[in-house]
């Protein structure tokens, strides 16, 4: 086997010799960078001290660079989940069961803002944002309605909720019970991941401390009660969207992922009690080579992490499982069919890097919540991938390749840098207080933009390749009407409910949350069954926990 | 010498997409302007109270959940009570095109959509306020 000084001394000839020759007279371009900066070399050669065991292994083995399952897509795909709510239940319930006619596998529940921070449609702070950028959901009632005829023994369903998450999971609980489905047998996410919302997102409710625990006690309600149910997606998407670049995306989510694990080992429970219901959530961005060897290197970070530091022994405790999306960012309100390839390319970053679900944006999305035939065709840029192209067809199907390998070790290493800034200020919580975190997104966001802005980035039909072009027609709009009728309906639910029991349950509840020890869930399901509302509980738990303020940075 | 230019950058409503609210008021104070940034959820009458009390010349609402017809005209009906009908206001996020005339027609001044540079924002400034210099 050659030597590795060997071969660089070849390539430095090379690049004087036949390199030069040509770039004497058709000069090369200069200063090549990935998506996120990472400067490109002009050419990745073998690399002899390369150990294929240490830093791949094979599929479904540590450290799982390769992927969690051993079969990968030759088993199964990956489940096809498209993130879809708007409007009333009703509506959003005859999108769901239009996904699922059309081929789709599993459900992904967005919820309009009230919902997400704690506040029923009838309060004046959600005045306009009733039903906009997701599903109103008030009650059980609405619950009930949103799933009506769909089998939640069939189908696993995500939610993307992470302040009131115990509240809405505790709602699905009790519809599958109406349906006859068991706890047991439910399968699905809740997002639950309140870290990001502090750093890039914006839905908290509550402060760090209380919010730790009510994602404890889910921990610990669901190893117990709900097998099945992955009981957080820690999510890195958001962190990328609001502008951070690759390596900040997995950095800050596996330290986020430490913050999670330390704080429930910190309360009693065993790291395999929980760690394999542990699930993660990213972005694809349009760089493709990059977005693949950011997955590999983000399990492989989270294997070691889990094993050489909390000691996990389970192998499931160690697989980094994670959700994917394509970028929201990256789609361009200018020539909107442009953004059907952007997705295309994602999607393919997705599945090379070794996806277990994945959400394909719509190529309308810039300019408003996308319509039917525009989530169809996103839908079946993931069904072509799949059936169509071939990549399905092998696992890990870039490794191997020099600049995929060193770009994995590259990465890795940057991200363990941060991970471990972050450790050495004390931990994610605190490097949030101090608005570390969000500071260095932002820098990578703005000197982005500039770069746009510059023209040093293309950006296809924004900063190059214009044309002047017709307003775009057929948009969704939401209707305006929609608070009214959620007004109406809570109306009714108060009426028709038992008010003396709704109080009885709270009053509990607010017992509960003034003792640590106590777990949450069992409370919060009590009064969801009664049908005390999302806002009311959210407010019992505001009036024990306070409220979070967002420490701005600029 | 003239007084600064004073600029309110706030967030309406409650969705946590703050990267364009942020760019902006960062690239506009790299230009010379004297920023103010509200930070997320806000209502009306706190961007209105801050305008007020921070005396400035334009309020630029950021909003990407689809309640700017219902929260910007909002915001410019409260300055007109509160006899500061004088303050500029121009928005950004994602609005459809069609619903441009209809915030026009309820006094805000421009919006600016997914794309648009932010010499576009300085030179709408610049407009308003008829001086070349920041």
């Amino acid at each position: 086997m050659p030597d590795n000084n060997n071969l660089k001394k070849k390539k430095n000839i090379w690049e004087e010799t036949t390199l030069n020759k040509v770039t004497s007279r058709f000069p090369a371009r200069k200063n090549l960078v990935t998506g996120s900066d990472t400067e490109v070399d002009n050419l990745h050669i073998p690399d002899n001290n390369f150990s294929y065991e240490e830093k791949l292994g094979f599929p479904g083995e540590y450290p799982y660079t390769r992927g969690v399952q051993p079969t990968m897509y030759r088993g199964k795909f990956w489940t096809m989940r498209q993130y879809a709510g708007f409007g009333t239940a009703e509506e959003s319930n005859s999108r769901y069961k239009y996904l699922l006619q059309q081929g789709q596998t599993g459900l992904s529940i967005a919820f309009d803002l009230p919902t997400q921070i704690g506040y029923d449609s009838d309060d004046p702070i959600s005045a306009g944002e009733v039903g906009k950028v997701g599903v109103a959901i008030d009650s059980l009632k609405d619950m009930e309605t949103l799933f009506n005829g769909i089998p939640l023994d069939k189908v696993s369903t995500s939610m993307t909720i992470n302040a009131p998450a115990a509240v809405l999971l505790a709602m699905y609980i009790i519809v599958a019970e109406k349906q006859g489905v068991t706890k047991e047998q439910i399968r699905g996410t809740i997002q639950n991941d309140i870290l990001k919302e502090y750093i890039a997102r914006g839905t908290y409710i509550f402060p760090p401390a209380p919010s730790m625990r009510l994602i404890n006690n889910i921990f610990e309600y669901c190893s117990a009660e709900v097998p099945k149910w992955n009981t957080i997606s820690i999510s890195g998407y958001h962190i990328r969207e609001a502008g951070s670049t690759a390596v900040q995306e997995i950095a800050f989510t596996i330290a986020d992922g430490i913050e999670y694990v330390r704080n429930a080992i910190g309360v009693g429970l065993d790291v395999d009690q929980f760690a394999g219901r542990l699930s993660f959530f990213f972005n694809a961005h349009n760089d493709l080579l990059e977005e693949v060897a950011k997955y590999r290197a983000a399990r492989r970070i989270w294997a070691k992490i889990m094993k050489e530091k909390f000691s996990a022994k389970k192998e499931k405790s160690m697989m980094m499982r994670f959700h994917t999306q394509t970028a929201g960012s990256t789609l361009t309100a200018q020539q909107p069919d442009n953004n059907i390839v952007r997705v295309a390319i994602q999607t393919l970053a997705a599945v090379m890097g070794g996806t277990q679900s994945l959400h394909t944006n719509s190529r309308d999305e810039a300019l408003a919540l996308p319509t039917e035939d525009s989530v169809r065709v996103a839908l079946r840029t993931q069904q072509i991938v799949a059936h169509e192209s071939g990549v399905a067809n092998i696992v890990d199907p870039l490794a191997g390749s020099y600049y995929i390998e060193q770009l994995t070790d590259k990465i890795e290493e940057d991200a363990l840098n941060y991970i471990n800034k972050i450790e050495d200020m004390g931990g994610m919580v605190k490097a949030i207080e101090k608005g570390y975190v969000q500071k260095e997104i932002q820098d990578s966001a703005y000197k982005y933009q500039k770069s746009v802005e510059a023209g040093d980035r293309v950006v296809v039909g924004v900063n190059k390749f214009t044309i002047e072009e017709p307003a775009p027609s057929g948009l969704l709009k939401v209707n305006p009407e929609l608070q009214k009728v959620q007004e109406a309906n809570l109306k009714k639910v108060r009426s028709g409910r038992n008010n003396e029991k709704v109080a009885e349950c709270l009053a509990a509840l607010s017992e509960g949350a003034a003792k640590e020890d106590v777990n949450l869930m069992p409370l919060i399901i009590d009064s969801v069954r009664e049908y005390a509302t999302l806002g009311e509980i959210s407010n019992v738990l505001r009036e024990k926990f306070g409220e979070y303020r967002e420490s701005i940075v600029l | 010498m003239d007084k600064k230019i004073r600029i309110v950058i706030a967030k309406p409503g409650l969705d946590g997409h703050d990267r364009g609210a942020k760019y902006i008021a960062r690239a506009l104070k790299d230009a010379g302007y004297e920023v103010i940034y509200t930070g997320i959820r806000q209502t009306p009458e706190s961007i209105v109270a801050t305008a007020i009390q921070e005396d400035v010349d334009f309020v630029g609402l950021s909003l990407l959940s689809g309640a700017h017809n219902e929260l910007f005209p909002r915001v410019v009906n409260l300055l007109k009570e509160q006899e500061a009908g004088e303050i500029v206001v121009f928005g950004g996020g994602v609005i459809p095109e069609e619903d441009l005339g209809f915030l026009e027609k309820k006094g805000v001044q421009a919006i600016f959509r997914p794309g648009a540079p932010i010499s576009d924002v300085i030179s709408f400034i610049k407009s308003k306020t008829g001086s070349t210099a920041a």
